[in-house]
């Protein structure tokens, strides 16, 4: 089993207990929204702590959860086309590992929107949570290069979770809902122990040479 | 019994082709490509009633990667098929995609003429400010003290105002956006879509091979403060005065449509081509 499979086993039950009490509520025949009516009428943007940047803290749980697909299904749309990307330029190791955190996301979403009982993606909010242009697990297009190692594109993926842990645990602190709090620090944690397995499988790939960049035929111009 | 299927929902993966794109890995024209399907997806038309007509250059590859009807044209040339296009099919929404090269330079002369009649397109040109499938040559965007092997101490010359020209040569529509913000620039690019008339869509989409230091722009670019006008003398002052990282739409004009009835095809394929019997 790949340090990601695993990655996804114990996501699995996180998420569960992450939307929990969404679970709960629709069984009671109160949607999240009803149950919290205790929301202020404005989403608070304010940074929790000084040195962060401001987010938006959900209203509600359904709102946290339609971020949270958001995030994932994004991330998982990247690495697709970082994937597709490598594909055509021959670096078929990268590709195939761009291809399993594709598949790792997706895989996050479904469970979501299975979570929540909803049949297909809900009308993503007006304005996303975070600051910047795309989500916090979403890689940058232009980090990647044609010569890029597995260890690399590792690297950038752990980003992505530290970015995603962080941004779940200003959520939390910003957060004036109970159940949007609970729920964004188990979200919270579950990015933590994809940060550690990505750690992990960092150490069992070797590490890049100085010259992984050196390219025999470069594209560019060269007397 | 005949059963009628519903209506499967359009995405983004509508208007998307089986091919794969060829760009350079971190190209922003990927994302300007996931743009393009997703404001389609939100227009919500058929791909079989859209049109993706392009030059030639990085850029100009789009109409491959979409699933929609394609014309690959000749180098900056886009426009002029284009308007042909769109003048007799009226009923299709033609989109035209571009880089600076073959837009600026090469089809420089269409792009004014194309503003000028207001024509009901969307003309979205990828502005990485070099000549990428030419190895890195500067062109008309390119920053005069860019230093290259190819332009040593620089080209020296004054850099080309798309928005500005554009909006002087009669364009409805002007608007700035940044491929590292996909879901910001599809929402543009639906809006452009939506408006009447010939649309101006600038994308700031980085070159990573010729220009690495273009990865910056993701923390240059930011949202325009101000809302959209009409009033083009005020537009022209804000895009004059800007400091080229402004994203958003920067005018929105009133101006009828050349020509002012769209609607249907005024004659069929057939008719079309009995013009050229011999």
């Amino acid at each position: 089993m790949s340090p990601v499979s695993k990655a996804k086993a114990k996501t699995k039950t996180k998420t569960k207990s992450a939307s929990g009490a969404a679970g709960k509520r629709r069984a009671t025949g109160k949607s999240a929204t009803a149950a919290a009516t205790a929301a202020p009428r404005k989403a608070p943007l304010a940074a929790a702590r000084a040195d962060e940047p401001a987010v938006r803290a959900p209203r509600t749980l359904e709102e946290l959860m339609r971020q949270a697909l958001v995030m994932e299904s994004e991330a998982a749309q990247r690495y697709a086309e970082l994937a597709d990307a490598m594909d055509t330029h021959n670096n078929r190791e990268v590709a195939e590992l761009f291809r399993k955190m594709a598949e790792i996301e997706g895989k996050h979403a479904a469970q979501i929107l299975s979570m929540m009982g909803w049949a297909e993606p809900p009308p993503p909010s007006n304005k996303p949570g975070w600051e910047g242009f795309e989500g916090p697990e979403t890689v940058s297009s232009d980090e990647v290069h044609y010569l890029m190692q597995p260890y690399h594109a590792l690297q950038l993926a752990l980003i992505n979770e530290q970015r995603a842990e962080r941004f779940f645990a200003q959520l939390s602190r910003a957060a004036r809902v109970q159940s949007v709090r609970k729920a964004a620090r188990e979200l919270q944690a579950e990015e933590h122990e994809h940060v550690a397995l990505v750690r992990a499988w960092m150490k069992r790939v070797p590490r890049p040479d100085r010259d992984w960049a050196d390219d025999p035929d470069p594209a560019r111009y060269t007397d | 019994m005949n059963e009628i299927a519903s209506p499967v929902p359009r995405t983004a993966q509508t208007y998307k082709s089986a091919y794969k794109p060829i760009w350079c890995p971190g190209c922003g024209d990927y994302s300007v490509l996931s743009s393009i399907t997703k404001a389609l997806a939100m227009i919500g038309r058929a791909p079989e009633d859209v049109a993706v007509v392009s030059g030639i250059g990085c850029s100009s590859r789009i109409p491959a990667y979409t699933a929609c009807y394609g014309f690959h044209g000749v180098h900056g040339r886009s426009l002029a098929a284009a308007t042909g296009l769109k003048v007799a099919r009226p009923d299709l929404t033609v989109l035209v995609a571009s880089g600076d090269g073959d837009g600026y330079s090469i089809g420089g002369n269409h792009f004014l003429h194309a503003c000028r009649r207001n024509v009901d397109l969307t003309y979205i040109v990828m502005d990485n400010h070099v000549y990428g499938m030419t190895k890195g040559q500067p062109s008309p965007t390119t920053e005069p003290d860019w230093d290259s092997k190819l332009s040593p101490g620089g080209t020296g010359l004054r850099v080309f105002h798309p928005l500005v020209i554009a909006l002087a040569a009669g364009a409805n529509f002007v608007a700035r956006a940044f491929s590292g913000d996909p879901n910001g620039t599809a929402e543009i690019l639906a809006q452009a879509i939506r408006h009447p008339g010939f649309s101006f869509v600038e994308i700031l989409s980085p070159c990573v091979t010729f220009r690495q230091e273009q990865r910056e722009w993701k923390h240059q670019a930011h949202p325009a403060p101000v809302a959209a006008t009409d009033d083009p003398s005020r537009a022209a002052r804000r895009i004059m005065t800007d400091d080229g990282f402004n994203i958003g739409v920067l005018y929105a004009g009133n101006r009828t449509p050349y020509p002012a009835a769209s609607g249907k095809a005024k004659c069929s394929p057939a008719d079309l081509e009995t013009e050229f019997a011999l």
